[in-house]
């Protein structure tokens, strides 16, 4: 594309809404980032309180699949718009490798 | 830096080359290299077919045969086929797409890099102790008890050509994502480049498995590892899943390009617009993700149990309903169209019974309890030679003829084409024809020999007959290819005179910008569209001419890439030599260290400023 030299002067309303944005943001950050600490010490503590195997395994595994998606909305920015294709290849990728462990599961490991 | 070209001295042409991030000369270094390969790989073929010519035959022995049938595949599948494929995706696709370049030229240097040296690594293994023997497909159980270097030759340096494969694939995703010109949308993106755009997503999710794969297999040989030794609590099956959940989407990697230089030939060809172009896509996309559903059709004799064999094989019978609107679409695109048989015609039309014969074996095969019948015999040899030979082979050939005029403004003889065409199609239905029945009558595949008593002598003396007829053919084709070049005949754009894509709208020799102003898109078939109403310049554009940003060349690809090639040799030598880990280390430092340079040195590319442009008329 084209590289001739522009200069881009934003108006007191772009401005505010991006300041708005920015705000907003990291407000979403920061709560999402207090959330998983906070996931993260219910795993712990699950495994220090001593509970019952087959009640921690699960509990620590949904625990984990939540601070997945948060990363990739909050952090890694695809709670933003134009991530449509990046969604598609990421959940693709999910599929595929939920198949493969179900699989494994299923016919090598448990079979 | 001034664009206009010059005539330069060999030294500055190789330094060119070693430096260059252009895509159309890293298309040229893939089919040069790949071509080397197919050239190696055919040989190996030859020396199989002549061993098997006759009964008993002590031709090669049964060790060194294991080698060759091992190379032969391995080359052909990660040497050949897949690299002379991504030759003509970079050759063509941004191209078609109206971009200057890829998305990361960078990267796409260093992916050609490290194939070319992974597939070096993998041949020194002729020279240095022995090739790997335990087939392409190199089962742990095999590959494990297999003694010498040859296995860890061929982890190592798929490894590493790998690496280069998966770099490429996602550097055609995001050029795809995001370098199309103004008004390309997706739905108005040539097949070629629809095929190259699934083709790439298959790579990237089905290569990661094959690089688990190998790591653990080169920490079993080399560092120690069990994950694959049954005895020490490992499992050798998961070798197995792990190889096919690459292997499987491999093959489609390998076709679906094919298809899409198809679909390009049948429309340019008969002069018509693609036939149900959406239903195209929509296929391409679904046998893309069939593809990955369906590896376990591979072990179906391993006792998976009745489930999981059914499972598996009604997965993989779906994947004929995609591939059979494919079919159609392409009969229907032939069908009252005013067709125009050249060579690469000629290798379409005979692409689709071709084709069709190996699909059909392909079910035949998915029927798990028939399978239990046709696996490791000579019915599976001859069905994949029918996908592969019938479907990605033609195209290839077809493309060489296709893109050649493309890629260097020049036109291979049609009448030499002709030759190789009919000479190659009728040795390889000679060759693999045949093998259908020999599987039947219980020739297993990967035997070196057989007796004169088993009934097997005449059918298999046919096949390397047939072999022999397509030696021919390649060897007229490389002849084609020198006449060609040594006569160097300018032919200009549109050489086909039927061209419908954007490729063949740039003044030839293509600049090495491509495009002076990025064209815009107003339909599918951007260049028919501009040619019917018109439009002497072929394009209408997006923007005003002004200047245009280019990435340097850099050497640090190269170097990146011989650091590992050292390093390899450090680990294959572990345990066994004292200079290993120094020599592994010292691999590793250099392309960490290259890796810095590139990160640290900050390197903004050049402007080719509008002035030169104006006066521009082309040129490489
Ligand atoms: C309709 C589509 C297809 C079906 C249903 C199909 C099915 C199968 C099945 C069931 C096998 C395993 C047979 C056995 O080992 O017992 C097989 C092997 C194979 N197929 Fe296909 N296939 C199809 C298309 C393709 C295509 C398009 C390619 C490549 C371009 C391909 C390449 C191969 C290869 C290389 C093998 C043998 C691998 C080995 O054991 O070394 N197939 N196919
Ligand atoms: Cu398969």
């Amino acid at each position: 594309m084209s590289h001739d030299a522009q200069v881009y002067v934003r108006s007191q309303t772009e401005f505010e809404y991006i300041k708005q944005k920015r705000k907003k943001d990291m407000r979403n950050q920061v709560t999402s980032f207090a959330i998983m600490i906070f996931l993260t010490l219910i795993a712990f503590t699950a495994v220090a309180a001593g509970f019952s195997v087959y009640l921690i395994v699960p509990v620590i595994l949904l625990l984990a699949a939540v601070q997945v998606v948060l990363q990739l909305y909050y952090f890694m920015h695809m709670s933003e718009e134009n991530h449509q294709v990046a969604a598609f290849f990421l959940y693709s990728a999910v599929m595929l490798a939920f198949t493969f462990v179900l699989t494994f599961l299923t016919i090598v490991w448990w079979g | 830096m001034s664009s206009i070209a010059k005539k330069k001295g060999f030294g500055s042409t190789l330094w060119d080359y070693l430096t260059t991030v252009d895509h159309k000369k890293i298309a040229v270094m893939y089919l040069a290299a790949g071509g080397l390969f197919f050239v190696i790989g055919g040989i190996e073929a030859m020396l199989i077919r002549i061993q098997l010519a006759k009964p008993d035959n002590d031709f090669v022995s049964a060790g060194l045969f294991n080698e060759i049938i091992t190379m032969h595949g391995t080359t052909m599948i990660f040497l050949a086929a897949m690299p002379i494929l991504f030759g003509f995706m970079n050759a063509v696709m941004p191209l078609q797409i109206g971009a200057r370049d890829v998305a990361f030229p960078f990267l796409n240097s260093l992916g050609f890099w490290l194939f070319l040296f992974g597939g070096i690594f993998l041949n020194l293994s002729w020279f240095m102790g022995g090739a790997p023997d335990a087939g392409w497909t190199s089962y742990a159980s095999l590959s494990l008890a297999s003694p010498g270097h040859g296995i860890d030759f061929y982890a190592l340096g798929l490894q590493i050509a790998g690496a280069g494969t998966y770099i490429g694939g996602i550097n055609f995703l995001v050029t795809i994502i995001n370098m199309r010109a103004p008004g390309m949308t997706y739905m108005r993106m040539p097949l070629f480049t629809w095929t190259t755009f699934v083709a790439s997503a298959l790579i990237l999710f089905a290569f990661p498995p094959l690089t688990v794969g190998i790591f653990f297999l080169i920490l079993d040989r080399m560092f120690g590892a069990n994950f694959f030794d049954h005895t020490m609590g490992g499992n050798t099956i998961i070798w197995e899943h792990l190889f096919w959940i690459f292997g499987h989407p491999e093959v489609y990697i390998l076709i679906l390009p094919a298809f899409g230089i198809f679909s390009e030939i049948f429309a340019l060809f008969a002069r018509k617009r693609l036939f149900g172009y959406s239903s195209m896509v929509f296929a391409t996309v679904l046998i893309g993700f069939l593809g990955f559903m369906v590896w376990a059709h591979h072990m179906f004799t391993v006792g998976l149990g009745p489930t999981a064999n059914a499972i598996f094989a009604v997965a993989t019978m779906a994947i004929a309903v995609p591939t059979g609107m494919k079919i159609f679409n392409w009969l229907l695109t032939i069908w009252g169209g005013s067709i125009k048989v050249t060579t690469p015609m000629l290798y379409a039309l005979a692409f689709i019974p071709s084709f069709v014969a190996g699909g059909v074996t392909g079910i035949m095969q998915a029927a798990a309890p028939l399978d239990y019948q046709l696996h490791d015999s000579y019915f599976i040899v001859a069905h994949f030679h029918y996908v592969i030979v019938g479907g990605v082979v033609l195209a290839i050939l077809a493309a060489v003829h296709l893109y050649w005029p493309l890629m260097f403004n020049q036109m291979l003889s049609e009448k030499l084409g002709k030759w190789t065409f009919w000479f190659f199609f009728i040795g390889f239905h000679l060759t693999f024809f045949i093998q259908h029945f020999l599987g039947l009558m219980g020739m297993p595949r990967r035997v070196f020999t057989f007796g004169a008593n088993q009934g097997w002598d005449l059918f298999n003396l046919i096949s390397s007959i047939g072999a022999a007829f397509m030696a021919v053919g390649v060897v007229i084709l490389v002849v084609n290819i020198i006449i060609t070049v040594v006569k160097n005949v300018p032919v200009g754009n549109d050489p086909w005179e039927d061209g419908r894509t954007l490729e063949w709208a740039i003044p030839q020799p293509v600049p090495f910008y491509n495009f002076k102003q990025t064209p815009l898109v107003r339909g599918l078939d951007t260049f028919w569209i501009e040619k019917m109403e018109g439009n002497k310049e072929g394009m209408t554009y997006a923007e005003p001419l002004s200047d245009i940003h280019m990435p340097n060349g850099s050497i640090i690809p190269i170097v990146m890439t011989i650091g590992l090639f050292i390093g390899a040799f450090g680990a294959l030598y572990n345990g066994e030599k004292d200079w290993a880990i120094p020599v592994l280390v010292l691999g590793l430092a250099i392309t960490f260290g290259a890796m810095a340079v590139r990160s640290l040195k900050d390197d903004h590319g050049f402007h080719i400023h509008k002035e030169d442009l104006m006066n521009d008329e082309g040129g490489k």
